[in-house]
């Protein structure tokens, strides 16, 4: 299902062309706004769609196999940390569904280095990073050598 | 002098390089950084951190955990699985190591924020089979690369690397790696002492089932190029089982996983007539692999292969029975946002074809195949093991190093450690991670330096399809037929129809022999000579051109591993059609290659299969 980009919702801030994973979402020089220059690389994933600041982004199932007439939005609250969608069949059923989408505050992670020095000696045996206490069990398990 | 020599050159300067920021990556860049804190580590990606690589939709499960905390598997239970699914082939060693360092990943993504489903009951991880837990993922990705990108020292995003470097004062040992920016075509030398790739496998190296706009819609993401493998064998690095591709049975169309279906919902699959089919091929199994047919659980390539006969046989299409399972409004919801949560498209295949799983049993499809490492298949390259048990034979130097001094992997990379999945691949890249820093340790002042003159020529080569276009394009009107380039788009289909008609795509039912192999390495040469002459557009489509130059490279292993491999192993996988037994007398054995850089000459051969785990 790839995406298009509503003529009157875009306003060409370039967010989707930032986070694409495919590098196929470019601004048009004529319309300074975005569009999907390669649908054929498309994986749906729905990056852009729910990057868009003005939710100008929608999909249209591949025309290979989807019959018109459906769609399934998204709308992605970052700072509430949900994510909520709506599905329209073909024939006007209609589907919605919520989910959470992170537990904590966004850039909240501690970085690795904010930990405590492990020793020199430490870097020559197997234990990773916060090991064996992160495992939540007593040793990293091993096998006799070979 | 070509018209594009004025582009300018960038110089990064660091310990560890990162090439790939997806799951792999994303491990390696925190482990680097948490063993190394002095050091510089730097990650390159070709898209954007913040959702690149395979998890880049989200993903609704996390396909290896052990819970060791709770006794429910320990690591060898594992190995033991894996080794199952791939009929006997797995490096045991890395599996071991993979599991048993998995679980302390799993609990700092929850710890990080991913919210893991909860048993009510319990308290535990929600499974959804024994190695399965289930997670609301959409922001899987993003949890993941915040990590990363607070233990990197840089990220360079938008950065399509195309080449690994190598020292000047000693061979065999890796330096760098060169790419290009595709936002603003600037030349990039990244030197460093260690190098990690942990880039992505192969889609689209088959033709896939889609060749319209649909041709996007593969079960592993189009961005996955091919760079694991591309990468490590330019520079004639070993590789493993490349002919141990994969193909998936999916919901047809939008390649919606199968697994919660099975595992969670306890939906199961039937013929065209209601009819379990799987049991009617049992002795033809039997006859083809002997007693790996009763194993427990069944070898995922063997249901592949019930599945397509049974197709053959007139009696498709296959089909999941939901019916009953969705009339539960839980389980209703947990289908519906399994596939919202990794593979939308395949919702919208449903809405759009008015299938209500409540009402009709979905159609199922099995994939074109794909090459990885990462998900259940055995594909990359050849590593060395850890230090405390791994068998010497398997162990060359610091682990997770490839057979090229100083350059490591993780993910899909690393062949032999299959069904990793994004756990896995995040753990290996830890594994990795801490390995290269011991390295970089144990370097001194005995420091890889970079050839001016190589990297110089590779800017020329990196920048060829460019000039090719540029000079080609005026001998035409318009359109894109040019007698003097081709297109990447172009370069891209005749590949996977090479691939699909002679290494054992879906045009040929999976099938393959030694004379169409042969055939296909020729065809497979003659592509390789007209890659020079490719014409990109512009940056975007300069990346695509890259992009097929790494395809190409992976697909010309697959083929030649999948000749050299004289047995059917994996039915329902591949078949070579002139040996269509398993046989382990001659073949219980890995399959290794080495191109030669200097020649273009590939080696093969066999290594041994050692059984650690009883």
């Amino acid at each position: 299902m790839p995406t298009f980009v509503y003529m009157t919702r875009c306003d060409g801030c370039g967010e989707c062309v930032d986070i694409c994973p495919s590098d196929i979402m470019h601004i048009d020089k004529t319309y300074r706004r975005a569009y999907n220059i390669e649908p054929n690389f498309c994986w749906e994933c729905y990056s852009c769609v729910k990057a868009c600041p003005q939710h100008a982004i929608d999909v249209r199932g591949y025309a290979d196999f989807a019959p018109m007439g459906h769609s399934v939005r998204v709308l992605r609250e970052e700072e509430k940390r949900i994510i909520s969608w709506k599905l329209k069949f073909r024939d006007g059923r209609e589907k919605n569904f919520v989910s959470p989408i992170r537990t904590t505050p966004w850039g909240s992670i501690k970085p690795p280095y904010d930990y405590e020095a492990p020793s020199p000696e430490a870097l020559n045996a197997q234990e990773l990073s916060h090991e064996p206490e992160a495992l939540h069990i007593e040793a990293l398990p091993t096998l006799p050598p070979k | 002098m070509g018209l594009f020599t004025s582009r300018k050159t960038v110089f990064v300067d660091s310990d560890i390089l990162v090439i790939g920021g997806g799951f792999g990556g994303c491990g390696a860049a925190y482990e680097s950084r948490y063993w190394g804190r002095d050091l510089k580590v730097v990650v390159v990606e070709k898209a954007n951190i913040e959702r690149s690589g395979a998890v880049a939709q989200g993903l609704y499960a996390i396909n290896c955990y052990m819970g060791m905390q709770w006794d429910e598997n320990q690591p060898e239970d594992h190995v033991r699985y894996a080794r199952n699914d791939l009929m006997g082939l797995v490096r045991e060693d890395l599996g071991y190591d993979i599991a048993r360092h998995v679980d302390s990943s799993v609990h700092k993504f929850e710890e990080w924020g991913l919210p893991m489903m909860k048993d009510k009951e319990t308290g535990r991880y929600q499974r959804e089979g024994k190695w399965q837990i289930m997670i609301h993922g959409e922001s899987y990705k993003p949890i993941i690369a915040e990590a990363a990108r607070k233990a990197a020292t840089e990220v360079y995003n938008r950065i399509m690397v195309t080449h690994l470097l190598m020292d000047k004062t000693r061979p065999n040992r890796v330096a760098g790696a060169v790419g290009f920016s595709v936002r603003d075509g600037k030349f990039y030398v990244f030197r460093s002492k260690a190098v990690i790739v942990a880039a992505g496998g192969a889609s689209n190296i088959f033709k896939p089932h889609s060749v319209g706009e649909g041709m996007g819609r593969t079960w592993y993401a189009p961005w996955s190029s091919a760079s694991a493998y591309a990468l490590p064998i330019q520079v004639g690095a070993k590789m493993m089982q490349m002919e141990n591709r994969i193909v998936l049975t999916r919901f047809k169309d939008g390649y919606g996983p199968v697994g919660a279906y099975f595992l969670h919902l306890k939906t199961y699959t039937e013929n065209a007539y209601g009819d379990d089919y799987e049991a009617t091929w049992y002795d033809s199994i039997k006859e083809m692999v002997g007693d790996y047919v009763d194993h427990q659980p069944v070898p995922t390539c063997l249901r592949n292969h019930a599945f397509l006969e049974e197709v053959k046989a007139g009696r498709g299409p296959i089909r999941m029975v939901t019916k009953e399972a969705f009339k539960d409004p839980h389980k209703e919801q947990v289908g519906w946002e399994n596939f919202l949560g990794m593979t939308i498209g395949q919702a919208v295949v449903w809405a759009s074809q008015n299938i209500d799983p409540k009402e009709i049993n979905p159609e199922l499809v099995m994939s074109e195949p794909y090459v990885m490492g990462s998900h259940a298949t055995c594909s990359g390259a050849w590593a060395s093991g850890p230090e405390d048990y791994a068998p010497s034979d398997y162990q060359w130097g610091y682990n997770r190093m490839m057979t090229v001094e100083g350059l490591f992997g993780a993910g899909d990379t690393i062949g032999g450690s299959a069904h990793k999945f994004s756990s896995g691949s995040f753990t290996e890249g830890r594994i990795a991670g801490k390995a290269a820093v011991r390295y970089v340790k144990d370097l001194g002042s005995n420091q890889p330096r970079v050839d001016e003159t190589e990297y110089e020529n590779l800017k020329t080569t990196v920048y060829q399809p460019m000039e090719n276009y540029e000079v080609g394009r005026n001998e035409i009107v318009a359109g894109t037929v040019s007698p003097s380039y081709l297109l990447p788009i172009q370069g891209l289909q005749r590949l996977e129809k090479i691939m699909d008609e002679y290494v054992g795509g879906t045009s040929t039912n999976y099938l393959t022999n030694e004379p169409m192999l042969t055939r296909g390495l020729e065809l497979l040469g003659m592509q390789k000579e007209d890659l020079p002459h490719l014409g990109a557009e512009d940056l975007h489509q300069l990346q695509r051109a890259w992009e097929l130059h790494h395809r190409v490279c992976a697909s010309e292993s697959v083929t030649r591993h999948t000749m050299f491999r004289e047995e059917t192993r994996w039915p329902g996988y591949y078949y070579r059609a002139d040996h269509p037994h398993l046989d382990d007398t001659d073949w219980h054995c890995f399959t290794l290659s080495r191109c030669n850089p200097e020649t273009g000459e590939w080696a093969m051969e066999k290594a041994p299969v050692h059984h650690i785990i009883d």
